[in-house]
């Protein structure tokens, strides 16, 4: 957990050789996670066209990111960053490849004591690109028996910064029981990702009711996903 | 393994399709030609679907043996994780289930591979039935035992047992019609499948009373009727490539689409229970693996067991 001396948005060297692993590396994961899952996207709320969106959805396994990122189309997701903690992703040399060179995740430090730049602002900063994001405002992994856990504020103060983009609610189902926590081996059941209407953030509206109302526009997808 | 007999009936398919995907074309084109008449881009979307599935089971036909084997095997993953996604369970099932997909499905298929029949036909009936659960409890959780345990085993029926019994059918030893099992398969396969088109042209067509309204609307009675008699009639009419003799094939036709018909009932009444219309998306028009092989699901089994009881010498 302690990794004090890397900096965290290091770009790599943009070598050909690496490069082109990452493609590989990039095609393999999206082909692996369809055999394991068939995942299947509902677009219930909005298309999948190029625009800038947020994905914000609900966390229960380590590879909810990799899900969206799978079922998106193949121009989305060269533009989709998701935004993932760095302690867990630059901790071996492979993950830090995967995490960086495949899906040139946004990096974070969850550590506030011991950060130098400020989530936010890192965030922002991709979305000035032109990036879209994979953003999972629970923060934690959620473990429990509740549907959704309180929001963080980070969905806030990005809806408040960069009011033009989309915030796309995405609730995906079935994930905590293809990979239970503490399982090694995933179980290959069916998976779905419904993606709901974008919200956006209303003049002057406080801090604790957009994080309410961006909670009930995840959780009102989880009753019309079709599958349970 | 291949005979003129499966050219013949291949070409045949062939036939039906090229004017299937004939008539499919002209609807469009006479009645909405934008593509924006729902049950026409799906009646489409169905006949496209067809074509990829004749050409993948010919293509198994052609590599024989372990083309078929493998085939089913892929088709009953497929099955099973349709199944399984709607079925209860409990984190203390999880290493019961990764048991069946990763040690109860390859072991059928292998015993069905090499025609070990005593094994094969008691794996999930006798050992699975009883260890699964014996698996689960080692973990605990009561909450919902029955019910986890029970759904478990239904979907292993299902969607292993039942289906390994096409490539089964390669295992029976018919005095003077050796090598030439896999235009068993084909025949079932090929009779069933059209028992459940044609219910669904019957019904379509001249459908009106409802045959069990409160599980699925589409079907009626016209269609059961019309599909079952239709196929049965087409089944028997192909007699000369099996080795039932005319009445023989057309009584066996009439029992593999009546139990199609009823395979098909009775996974509606599951999937109205479970609350879903489709086990799946993967096959564009027609649902999920589990919605095209529900009819095969119940037939196959009767199917191996009368063949083997009334012709088979082992």
């Amino acid at each position: 957990m302690d990794q004090p001396g890397i900096a965290p948005q290091d770009p790599p060297p943009p070598g050909r050789l690496r490069a082109f692993a990452a493609v590989i590396a990039g095609k393999a994961i999206t082909l692996f996670a369809r055999i394991v899952t068939a995942p299947r996207a509902l677009w219930t709320g909005i298309e999948p066209v190029p625009a800038q969106r947020i994905y914000y959805a609900n966390h229960t396994s380590n590879g909810d990111f990799v899900l969206i990122w799978t079922v998106l189309p193949a121009m989305l997701r060269r533009r989709t960053r998701p935004v993932a903690a760095l302690d867990y992703w630059l901790a071996r040399p492979l993950r830090a490849f995967i995490g960086r060179d495949v899906f040139r995740a946004v990096l974070i430090d969850r550590r506030p004591e011991q950060r130098v730049e400020d989530p936010v602002t890192l965030m922002v900063a991709a979305l000035d690109q032109g990036d879209s994001l994979i953003l999972f405002p629970e923060g934690l992994r959620n473990m429990g028996e509740a549907p959704l856990l309180p929001f963080k504020s980070g969905l806030y103060h990005l809806a408040r910064q960069r009011p033009g983009v989309d915030l796309v609610p995405v609730w995906i189902s079935n994930l905590n029981r293809i990979m239970p926590k503490g399982e090694v081996i995933p179980l290959p059941l069916i998976c779905t990702l419904n993606f709901g209407a974008p919200l956006h953030l209303e003049p002057d509206e406080p801090k604790e009711t957009f994080l309410a109302r961006a909670e009930a526009a995840l959780l009102a997808l989880r009753q019309t996903g079709g599958t349970p | 393994m291949t005979s003129p007999h499966l050219i013949y009936l291949l070409a045949g398919v062939a036939g039906i399709l090229i004017v299937a995907t004939i008539i499919g074309e002209v609807l469009r084109a006479r009645i909405a030609p934008d593509g924006s008449n729902p049950v026409i881009e799906n009646l489409n979307a169905r006949i496209a679907a067809w074509w990829g599935m004749v050409v993948l089971l010919a293509l198994a036909f052609l590599a024989g043996r372990a083309g078929v084997v493998v085939l089913f095997a892929v088709l009953s993953f497929a099955a099973l994780r349709e199944f399984l996604t709607l079925t209860s369970k409990a984190r203390a099932d999880h290493w019961a289930l990764l048991g069946a997909f990763f040690i109860v499905l390859p072991l059928q298929y292998w015993l069905v591979a090499i025609e070990w029949y005593g094994l094969y036909s008691v794996l999930i009936p006798v050992y699975a039935f009883l260890l699964m659960p014996v698996v689960s409890a080692l973990r605990g959780s009561p909450a919902g035992f029955l019910a986890r345990v029970a759904e478990s085993q239904w979907a292993l029926m299902i969607c292993i047992y039942c289906v390994s019994h096409v490539p089964a059918l390669l295992s029976l030893h018919i005095p003077g019609y050796e090598g030439r099992n896999v235009i068993l398969i084909a025949w079932l396969i090929f009779t069933v499948q059209l028992s459940d088109v044609m219910q669904y042209v019957w019904g379509k067509l001249v459908g009106r009373r409802p045959l069990a309204p409160s599980l699925s609307p589409s079907k009626t009675w016209e269609g059961l009727v019309g599909g079952v008699l239709t196929a049965s009639a087409a089944g028997a009419s192909l007699w000369w490539m099996t080795p039932f003799s005319l009445p023989q094939a057309a009584a066996l036709a009439l029992v593999v689409t009546l139990m199609g018909s009823f395979g098909g009932l009775v996974m509606s009444a599951i999937k109205r229970d479970k609350g879903i219309k489709d086990w799946g998306h993967l096959i564009a028009g027609h649902g999920g693996f589990l919605d095209r092989l529900d009819s095969v699901v119940f037939a196959a089994p009767i199917f191996f067991h009368l063949v083997r009881y009334g012709w088979s010498l082992t």
